[in-house]
This record gives C-alpha cells, sequence and structure tokens, in this order.
C-alpha cells in the first residue's frame, strides 16, 4: 500500500479547500442559514410540527443531506477534473500508486470536507433550533456513507466531464431536485398516496429517511431499505470506478 | 546484467485506428543518455508515455530495471521521473507544496533537506514559497525537473526538456542532465534540437512514422553515416568545372570561387591526393582549403528523407 501516495493526493486536496474556504464553507453555510430563516422561520411559524417534531428541526436532516450530496459530488467531480483540465493527471498515472490509493486520495478528501460541512451545518442550525440526535452512531455511519457514496460518483462525474459546464449538471439538473423532491423539507407520508408512490422511486428519499431516523426515529421508509440503499448506491459507483481504471476511460489513451 | 528498460515488440494502435508505434524494439543501458529524435507525430511521446504507465500498449511488453510495467508497476515506476513536454503543474501552488506532492505520490517519505538540494541545484529556492502563476518559463521548465527529481528517481524521462528555454538556461540544464548522468542515473532524452542531442547523447535513436529506424553510439553514427567534404578556394574564378575533373564529381559554389568534393571517410581510398594531382594536371591553383564534417542534424535529415 502507497501511503505515502493517498497522503499526498488527500493533503493536496485538502489545501485546495484552505485555499478557496470562502467558495468551500462559508458558502454552503451561509446558504443552509438562509434555508433556516426561509423555512424554519417563516414557513415553520405556521406549521408548527410534522409528526411531533418541530419543523425547525425536522428539516436540519434534509438540509444537511442537501448539502452533503451537492459538496460530496462538486469536491470530487473538481478534484479530478482539475489536474485532468490542467494535465497534471501524468503525474498521477506514473506513479506508483493503485487505483484503489488513487480514488481513497480524491475521494477520502472530497467526502472529509462534506462530512466537516454537515457538521459544520450542523452546529449551525443548533442555534436556531433545539436538536436531539437519537442514534448518533448510524447519524455519523448515514454521513459517512452518503458522503463517501456521493464523492465516488463526483469522482466518476469528474473524469466523463469533457467540460467546466458538465461538471455541474448532474448536481444542478438531477440531485438538487431529487433533493427537494426527497423529502427535504417534508414528510413524504403527507403526500397523496399517488406522489407518495412515485416519490419511492427516488433514491434520495431513502438516504433522507434514514438519516432523519438516526435523529427523530421517524422515517418515511423503512430504516433497512434505506441501509441497503446507500450500499447499493456505493457498490454501483465502485464498480464504475473499477471499470474507468480498467479500461482508461478518459484517463489513458 | 539487465537493462535499464527493455523495449520489445511493442505496438500502440489509438483507437481511431493511427498506429503510434509499430514494433518497437529497443534496450536502454544503466547510465547512459539516449536520445530519442524523430519529426513531430513520429512516436516519441508515445513510446515515452507507455513506458511511464500513462499511455496503454496494443502488444508488447517493457521492463525497467527487470520489472514488467504492468505486472510489476509499483517497482517500475517508482524507479522513473517524468518531465513531460508541457509545462502542466497546479499554477496555485508553490514549488515547495508541489515538489513535495510529486516525493509523496511516488511512495516517499518526506525529506525536506533532499528538496531543498533539488530546488537549490535548479535555482528555485528563492521562489520555493511563491506561487507557480507568477514563475517565469524558464523557471516552470526547471519546476517540471525538480518535481521529477523529487523521489530520486534512478531513471529520467526529458521530452523536450528546454523547449522554449533560452540559450543559456538550455546549456545549464545539459550540465545538470551531464551531472545526473554522472551520479548514476540514466537519461532518455527527446529532442528537436539536433545539438542537444550531438553535445549530450551517448547514444541515439532515431524514430519516424512509429518505427525505430535506428540505434547507434552517437560517435559511431557520426563516423558510419558521416560525409566529410573537402572546400578549395581557388585563385581564379572558373565557369565551369573542366572536363577532366568530372570524375570527381564536383560542385562549383560562391560564383565559381569554390570547389566542393564529398567523400566518404570510410573508404580505404578518399580519392583527395588524386583530385589534387588532377587539379595540378588542369592547371588549377587554389588559394586555401577546408574539410567539414555532416553534422547529426544533417545524418538525421537524411535518414528520416530516405524513409519517406
Amino acid at each position: 500500500m502507497n501511503l505515502y501516495a493517498i497522503g499526498a493526493i488527500y493533503r493536496f486536496e485538502m489545501a485546495r479547500t484552505r485555499r478557496t474556504w470562502m467558495q468551500s464553507i462559508v458558502s454552503p453555510v451561509l446558504s443552509t442559514s438562509l434555508y433556516f430563516v426561509v423555512f424554519g422561520a417563516a414557513i415553520g411559524s405556521r406549521m408548527k410540527t410534522i409528526e411531533g417534531v418541530a419543523y425547525g428541526a425536522f428539516i436540519v436532516p434534509g438540509l444537511m443531506m442537501l448539502m452533503l450530496l451537492t459538496q460530496s459530488v462538486s469536491n470530487a467531480a473538481i478534484g479530478i477534473y482539475f489536474p485532468r483540465f490542467s494535465g497534471t493527471i501524468y503525474e498521477v498515472l506514473s506513479a506508483p500508486a493503485s487505483a484503489f490509493e488513487i480514488v481513497l486520495g480524491y475521494v477520502g478528501a472530497a467526502a472529509s470536507k462534506s462530512i466537516g460541512l454537515g457538521l459544520i451545518i450542523l452546529a449551525t442550525s443548533a442555534l436556531f433550533v433545539p436538536l436531539h440526535i437519537a442514534h448518533p452512531v448510524w447519524m455519523l455511519a448515514f454521513l459517512v456513507l452518503t458522503a463517501v457514496s456521493f464523492s465516488l460518483l463526483g469522482f466518476i462525474i469528474g473524469i466523463w466531464a469533457d467540460g467546466i459546464d458538465k461538471l455541474q449538471v448532474v448536481p444542478l439538473l438531477i440531485i438538487t431536485p431529487l433533493t427537494f423532491l426527497g423529502g427535504t423539507f417534508y414528510s413524504t407520508n403527507l403526500l397523496p398516496p399517488f406522489w407518495r408512490t412515485v416519490t419511492l422511486f427516488n433514491p434520495l428519499v431513502y438516504l433522507i429517511s434514514g438519516f432523519r431516523w438516526s435523529f427523530f426515529e421517524l422515517a418515511d421508509v423503512n430504516i433497512e431499505i434505506s441501509v441497503a440503499v446507500i450500499l447499493l448506491f456505493l457498490a454501483v459507483c465502485m464498480a464504475i470506478v473499477w471499470w474507468i481504471f480498467k479500461t482508461g476511460y478518459r484517463l489513458k489513451t | 546484467m539487465t537493462s535499464a528498460i527493455s523495449v520489445s515488440h511493442l505496438d500502440k494502435t489509438y483507437a481511431s485506428g493511427f498506429a503510434a508505434l509499430k514494433n518497437i524494439n529497443l534496450e536502454i543501458r544503466h547510465g547512459e543518455i539516449f536520445a530519442l529524435l524523430g519529426p513531430n507525430g513520429a512516436g516519441k511521446t508515445t513510446l515515452i508515455g507507455i513506458i511511464c504507465g500513462i499511455v496503454n500498449p496494443t502488444n508488447g511488453r517493457v521492463t525497467v530495471d527487470g520489472h514488467d510495467i504492468i505486472a510489476d508497476y509499483r517497482a517500475a515506476r517508482s524507479l522513473i521521473g517524468l518531465v513531460p513536454q508541457e509545462l502542466s503543474t497546479d499554477m496555485f501552488s508553490s514549488p515547495w507544496t508541489t515538489t513535495s506532492f510529486s516525493r509523496g505520490l511516488f511512495g516517499k517519505p518526506p525529506d525536506p533537506a533532499y528538496l531543498q538540494k533539488v530546488l537549490r541545484d535548479l535555482s528555485l529556492w528563492d521562489k520555493k514559497d511563491a506561487k507557480i502563476a507568477t514563475l517565469s518559463g524558464g523557471m516552470k521548465r526547471r519546476l517540471m525537473i525538480a518535481k521529477a527529481l523529487s523521489h530520486e528517481p534512478r531513471i529520467l524521462f526529458l521530452d523536450e526538456p528546454t523547449a522554449g528555454v533560452d540559450v543559456e538556461l538550455r546549456k545549464g540544464m545539459w550540465d545538470m542532465v551531464r551531472g545526473l548522468r554522472d551520479s548514476g542515473a540514466t537519461i532518455i532524452l527527446t529532442t528537436h534540437y539536433i545539438e542537444e542531442a550531438e553535445q549530450m547523447a551517448d547514444r541515439i535513436g532515431v524514430i519516424n512514422k512509429g518505427e525505430l529506424i535506428l540505434v547507434e553510439e552517437k560517435a559511431e553514427l557520426i563516423r558510419k553515416l558521416g560525409q566529410k567534404q573537402l572546400t578549395l578556394e581557388l585563385r581564379e574564378p572558373i565557369a565551369a568545372v573542366p572536363p577532366q575533373l568530372a570524375k570527381h564529381n564536383l560542385t562549383l559554389a560562391d560564383g565559381g570561387c569554390k570547389l566542393i568534393y564529398s567523400y566518404d571517410t570510410q573508404r580505404e581510398h578518399t580519392g583527395v591526393t588524386d583530385l589534387l594531382d588532377d587539379l595540378r594536371s588542369a592547371g588549377l591553383h587554389f588559394k586555401d582549403l577546408f574539410t567539414t564534417e555532416s553534422s547529426l542534424e544533417d545524418i538525421f535529415v537524411g535518414l528520416v528523407r530516405q524513409q519517406q
């Protein structure tokens, strides 16, 4: 195992976050705070509770998940796209490092950043609403699994993208809408039966539901199914990354 | 003793169907400076890319100090440092950060003293904390070399290392490369500057259209393929070469003031004595004479033209 290579990639990526802390940290925290003001304060004043949980607290897991998903994808996508774009990828490809080690460096850094961000958002939320986490270990497990899985997705997007515009396509056009429609700000149980059935085809419903369960023991879908969905998603992403390195897709000619 | 690099029956055909390399066989010895010459698109960078792990080979086998580049890629790659043709580095980091990154990437523990020496040797120490984007082109080029040297490689690939570098800096780089060779490193150099190969290389390979046309010791190559020319400056200009000198295939130059005789140094009889005798018989007198040898550039151009 080339631990020095993993460390070098990881430190390099984390250093990039420090250089761009305004976009990497301040901007997502500010956006989340605005969600609290708009949804928590404005709507929450009319909608007191959902299934017995104060509305302001109810949206915290959804907001964390929203940031976690978009940031994991963006961080990992930019992390691998930038060396491809600038040509510095030659060094990574010619290093005595396996595909696993390279991915661990990039995805580990992207996931660390989003987990850190998620925890900052959690701390920020505590300033607005009283929070209680029923299953902290499960909460952390969901946080880590989701961050890693979506960082892997971001890594795939960063390799697939052949222009900067494509980096934003998946986060903006797929992840954000699916998160909003996946119960970030509401319980899918409140939807009419037809639309509730439709939302079950949205994989993010399972992530948000599972994550919310770890806070309030309230779930729109069975917790075991939530865990299975995230593990399945992780496995699919790992298989695609394995294929990318095996074939050299968009990395080697 | 194993070769530093052994390439056997190597082919590379891109997805477009373009055959970039065709049955390349090459042995590079330990401790030599090997120059790979060839026109644009000849396959030099593809060959280097395959050896370094950046390009997938289609067929064939490559070993680095006996380690297969695919089956035993860790051992093979850890021996290699690559200076690519393009100035590809993260413009927002510093020389110190980027060389530390390169060292770690190649599996070496941090060694600030060694990195300091590399940066000092390449006159980059004063700029170690500067943003790379602010460095001059020459400094960036040297930084690429520093990155390649950061993990103490035993084999160094220099792909057009002095492209766009001024004459003074180029000569400084040549000295540095010679110094590396003297310290036991094997250097593989691709260049457009024939003078560079002529100055530095121990052996030369010529590649054209994906085929390795020739591999030879530099001195031997010049000796084998080299032509010598004898130029005679006449006292009086002449309008045409006299018929009695026709057998010598002379060329009249400089408005009839110079006669040029080309001959092969390898032949037993160069024909110079016969020419001088015949000149005297023809009543031609010369005030001066001198000889010139073919440069590597002449040989290279000749070889490539021959293949075309």
